[in-house]
């Protein structure tokens, strides 16, 4: 039951084999049998089989949602009324959200039920989800590695059968670089095509949600539904959102492809660049023209998003100062000290790292040097990529530089785990939509081929993933001991 | 040799703009709620909540532009003033910092009978914060975010302003104005109009600017007045004795008539001010201007010109009478209905109307008199029906109760005497009996008509007209 | 680039972030990590280049003036860490 797909499963409860309770309390059990990998940090089982028992009603009363009964695990990011909502830090360890995000409302009425909340790096920020104060989740496929962040638990959770789908967000690769690195498929929307009412923010103008599945079918089922203009958020975006299934198997032929040749680069691993190689040539036997393109500007991606990111989040935090919810330090001496403490106690290093970064980088003196500059070359990534999609329908290449890393290898060097992020953080700065599917395994781990489109392109981009997952089966491998 | 010295003040009147919601949220802005009830998760600043902009708050900030005749930006953005208080839920104000929404405009005041622009340099939105309360908390302070999210546009004048008289006048004229424009209620003891005043001194001559203070949260046009003089003399004062003024913020203490340096405000606040991610750019078309345009009210200025010229009315009046739209209103009304000469009902109502409720304490919403029934009594001086004399006490008695003029004059039998032979027959009885002040009158001494004409108005209990039987006296004394 | 601790020690106050002082050193460092790897953009001209604050050409959206909200002011306070008559309580703030 556990390896069915949103598609099957919606099948599968309208033909009466099973039920959703039985499914969801399958799943239950499964991540109470594997707590050990650390994915979830709040299971909610009574509120599910609740959802569940609502969800069989409607469905016995004829409701078409394919998410009905479908059970789902949300980041811990976005705030879920009456359940903890912990972003993966300490500062809200004992915050009850009194609101619902308004994605979670979106996927409580498409009826999908709720397992729990999934751990991610603390605020989002990291690439290995080791940042979070409940400790790393594991990666599925080998236990001693990360899953990538700062959608960690999401990733492990699909991966490891421990939640159908996940809500995941990215900011800098958080959706795609987690599912590659754990051989699911994720999608990070345009900006503005998923509301972030709800969804705690890191860096504003960067972050979005989306859908992190078992392949591109059941991606385009989760975007559907979270999808879509919400007036609470003024930057999302008042545009229909098309029915993202209709085109799934259209064919390939005359798809232009374009491979930045500064991501192919002598750099590029050995066995990455042949994965890649022969996924293009997938591509290629389906009809697609595949041609090389240059984004000049897309190196200065990592000083530009180090600056904006930090910036943004570094007000964006200011609202954790122990008053009216969150964390508050105990016996504080004065106002002051209540700030410094409550914050300086309940936030973890990396978190500390970028508000001080941020703060930095806005401080007289510095902001033209730093924040406006990095907005300039902004600009400049844009525009590479405006040009680069006047010519060619989908841009495609690595997710990450290398499969899953053993954990702890990287905290030491902060800026190295940065520079990790080089394929996936232009794409944010932009604000275009991408995916990252599997393509491969390198010495055993799972690695992910990144399809980047047009501003609202996800149509296409699930039809291009859909297509690819017809005639590979690397997104139907299941990490051993999971299956 | 002592040194002559120029004040320059610059003032940042922060204005709340009558919305009913808040400028960022659909939570209420009306006064006086319990606390914390009227704080949304938005005000409250909760994790994962986001600001939209109400539609309201912008197009009062244009109206008030248009009526300063300032350059209304095309494009404007807002930005994130980062700092850390307890009233500010987000640690971080939306507030306008290199685009704001309206640019240069400029406000004409009036001092000593002479007209001065005062530059105004630009004006922008942003939230209000919260509300502090440091007593009976047992050492702590209690925090009321009701406040938090109010929409505020902050005018910022020039460093025009040479006296604390002008500055005064310029706050009172702003004050004026935007009550006219119904886009602020002005009412300082709610917080509704709050004034900082800048104020430096220089001696005169001297181009640059000497460092300058400010003086925060004055809420009242007298306050305003001392606690810029208390400033130039205290400026001039630490000067003269050889030292610098500090660049400072210094709250004013009505008690004790002084300034005190804010402690907590001591180091230079380095803001980070950044456009906020959250919020797009505010784009004003043309047509909006338009359409903002076409439902401005007529301005002060323009209805004190109207008021001259179509009803004739002097300088003085025209400006006591155009002081605030409904005092206006009020008067246009009056005079709608009463058909009389405008003169007559202006000089009633700047004054005895005007001094009734200054006696009283009273706004003319608060007047017990109607227009209308004001228009009755001045309907009954203008037919002749009462003298001007008698109106005065059935004024007083509209005031009152609530009677009309008409009900009153005949419950009192205040009619006036017009028939001319009763009058006459009173004036040649009073003449006859008074040789002596005739003598004195037809021998040049004008002022003897006075005691006959007393005499006349007791006989005839003060119902006579004056006027009439001032023409008569002296056609029969002159012969 | 490069920060010293009492820069870090600055830029920690404005931003009220208690840092242990062991830590300062390994934060200076970071920072100046981070500041190296920004000197790149320094390379590139952006004499004539615009900011980018939002990646899509969007608007402002305007919301009309309707009061929306009601008071939640129990519900909302039930996870604050102090209250007391319906306010926020804090340290007392001097002025």
């Amino acid at each position: 039951m556990y390896n069915l797909t949103i598609a099957e499963l919606a099948k599968g409860l309208r033909a009466g084999e099973f039920s959703s309770v039985e499914l969801t309390q399958t799943y239950l059990n499964r991540i109470h049998q594997h707590s050990a990998l650390n994915a979830y940090v709040t299971v909610t089982d009574e509120l599910a089989l609740q959802q569940a028992q609502a969800a069989d009603a409607k469905i016995a009363g004829g409701d078409t949602s394919l998410l009905t009964g479908i059970p789902i695990a949300q980041k811990d990011i976005f705030c879920t009324l009456g359940v903890k909502t912990t972003c993966g830090s300490k500062m809200l360890d004992n915050f009850i959200a009194p609101y619902n995000a308004t994605v979670v409302d979106k996927l409580n009425q498409a009826g999908a039920v709720m397992l729990g909340k999934v751990n991610m790096d603390e605020f989002a920020m990291g690439s290995s989800n080791e940042t979070s104060y409940y400790g790393p989740t594991k990666n599925p496929w080998n236990t001693g590695t990360v899953p990538g962040g700062s959608s960690g638990g999401s990733a492990t959770a699909v991966a490891a059968r421990l939640a159908v789908c996940a809500t995941g967000t990215d900011t800098g690769g958080s959706i795609r670089q987690p599912a590659a690195l754990c051989g699911i498929t994720g999608l990070k929307p345009t900006y503005g095509r998923v509301s972030r009412y709800g969804m705690i923010a890191y860096a504003s103008s960067l972050d979005q949600g989306g859908p992190m599945t078992r392949n591109a079918e059941d991606a385009a089922i989760l975007l559907q539904a979270m999808a879509g203009f919400d007036d609470k958020d003024s930057t999302s975006v008042d545009q229909p959102v098309p029915d993202y299934l209709a085109d799934l198997n259209k064919p390939l032929t005359g798809l232009k492809i374009g491979l930045p040749k500064e991501f192919f680069t002598a750099d590029l691993n050995g066995d990455m660049a042949a994965t890649l190689e022969t996924a293009i040539n997938h591509y290629r036997q389906m009809g697609a023209e595949v041609k090389e393109i240059s984004m000049p500007t897309l190196k200065m991606a990592i000083p530009a998003y180090y600056v904006i990111a930090p910036a943004e989040c570094s007000a964006n935090l200011s609202r954790f100062d122990g008053v009216r919810f969150g964390y508050r330090c105990e016996n504080p001496a004065d106002l002051a000290d209540l700030y410094t403490r409550s914050r300086g106690e309940a936030f973890g290093k990396e978190v500390k790292r970028r508000i001080l970064m941020g703060t930095y980088a806005l401080s007289a003196g510095y902001y033209d040097a730093y924040y406006i500059k990095a907005q300039k070359v902004r600009r400049l990534i844009s525009d590479d990529f405006k040009n680069a999609l006047a010519e060619v329908d989908v841009i495609m290449g690595p997710v990450t530089p290398m499969p899953a890393f053993g954990i702890g290898e990287k905290l030491a060097n902060p800026i190295e785990m940065y520079l990790s992020d080089i394929y996936t953080i232009a794409i944010n700065l932009a604000g275009l939509p991408a995916m990252s599917i599997p393509a491969g395994f390198i010495n055993d781990l799972p690695v992910g081929l990144q399809i980047i489109g047009n501003y609202f392109d996800e149509a296409r981009l699930l039809n291009v993933a859909h297509q690819y997952q017809q005639v590979t089966d690397w997104h139907q491998q299941t990490p051993k001991g999971f299956e | 040799m002592t040194t002559q010295w120029e004040t320059v003040i610059g003032l940042e009147i922060h204005t709340q703009l009558a919305t009913k919601s808040k400028i960022f949220s659909g939570a209420s802005t009306a006064y006086g709620a319990e606390p914390n009830t009227q704080a949304c998760a938005v005000d409250l600043g909760l994790p994962g909540v986001l600001p939209v902009l109400n539609e309201q708050a912008v197009r009062m900030a244009v109206t008030f532009g248009l009526a300063i005749d300032a350059h209304i930006a095309p494009h404007s953005v807002f930005a994130r003033k980062n700092y850390f208080y307890p009233d500010l839920p987000k640690g971080y104000q939306i507030s306008q910092m290199d685009l704001p929404i309206v640019g240069n405009g400029h406000l004409d005041i009036e001092v000593d009978g002479e007209i001065k622009r005062i530059g105004i340099t630009r004006a922008h939105l942003e939230e209000d914060a919260g509300k502090s309360l440091h007593e009976n908390f047992h050492g702590m302070t209690g925090i009321d975010l009701n406040r938090a999210g109010t929409p505020l546009l902050e005018i910022v004048s020039e460093p025009d302003m040479r006296s604390a008289k002008e500055a005064v006048a310029y706050m009172r004229k702003l004050h004026e104005l935007v009550r006219y424009l119904e886009i602020c209620d002005g009412n300082m003891q709610e917080g509704s109009f709050r004034c900082d005043a800048n104020v430096s001194v220089r001696p005169i001559g001297q181009a640059e600017f000497g460092t300058r203070a400010e003086i925060k949260n004055i809420n009242s046009f007298k306050f305003v007045e001392k606690a810029i003089n208390h400033e130039i003399e205290r400026q001039i004062e630490v000067i003269e004795s050889g030292g610098k003024v500090v660049q400072e913020t210094r709250l004013y203490d009505a008690n004790k008539d002084e300034t005190r340096s804010m402690r907590s405000k001591e180091e230079a606040n380095d803001y980070r001010y950044f456009p906020d991610p959250d919020l797009l750019p505010v784009v004003i078309s043309d047509e909006f201007k338009e359409i903002v345009k076409a439902t401005l009210p007529e301005l002060p200025h323009a209805k004190k010109q109207r008021f001259i010229e179509q009803y004739g009315q002097d300088e003085e009046s025209a400006t006591t009478l155009t002081s605030s739209r409904e005092l206006a209103d009020f008067y246009e009304a009056v005079v709608k209905d009463s058909g009389v000469e405008a003169k007559l009902a202006s000089n009633w109502m700047t004054g005895d109307v005007l001094g009734a409720l200054n006696k009283a304490g009273l706004e003319i919403s608060q007047s017990p008199v109607s227009p209308e029934r004001l228009a009755g009594l001045l309907k009954r001086i203008a037919d002749n029906t009462i003298s001007g004399r008698t109106a005065k006490q059935v004024f007083d008695k509209l005031w009152n109760g609530t009677a009309t003029a008409d009900e009153i004059i005949e419950q009192e039998g205040l009619k006036q005497i017009t028939d001319t032979g009763a009058i006459e027959a009173i004036v040649d009885k009073v003449i006859a009996a008074n040789p002596g002040p005739v003598e004195q009158y037809l021998s040049g001494k004008d002022k003897a008509l006075m005691a006959l004409v007393g005499q006349i108005m007791k006989e005839t209990q003060g119902k006579a007209n004056p006027g009439e039987v001032n023409k008569m006296l002296i056609e029969k004394l002159k012969g | 680039m490069s920060l010293t601790a009492n820069d870090v020690k600055k830029i920690a106050h404005l931003a009220r972030l208690g840092i242990d002082e062991q830590d300062v050193e390994s934060y200076a460092n970071d920072l100046s990590g981070m500041l190296d790897l920004m000197t790149q953009m320094s390379e590139l001209n952006t004499d004539n280049v615009s900011p980018m604050a939002h990646p899509l050409d969007q608007i402002q959206r305007l919301r009309p003036d309707v009061v929306t909200e009601h008071n939640q002011r129990e519900h909302f306070q039930a996870i604050a860490p102090q209250v007391e008559d319906g306010l926020y309580l804090v340290p007392k703030v001097i002025e």
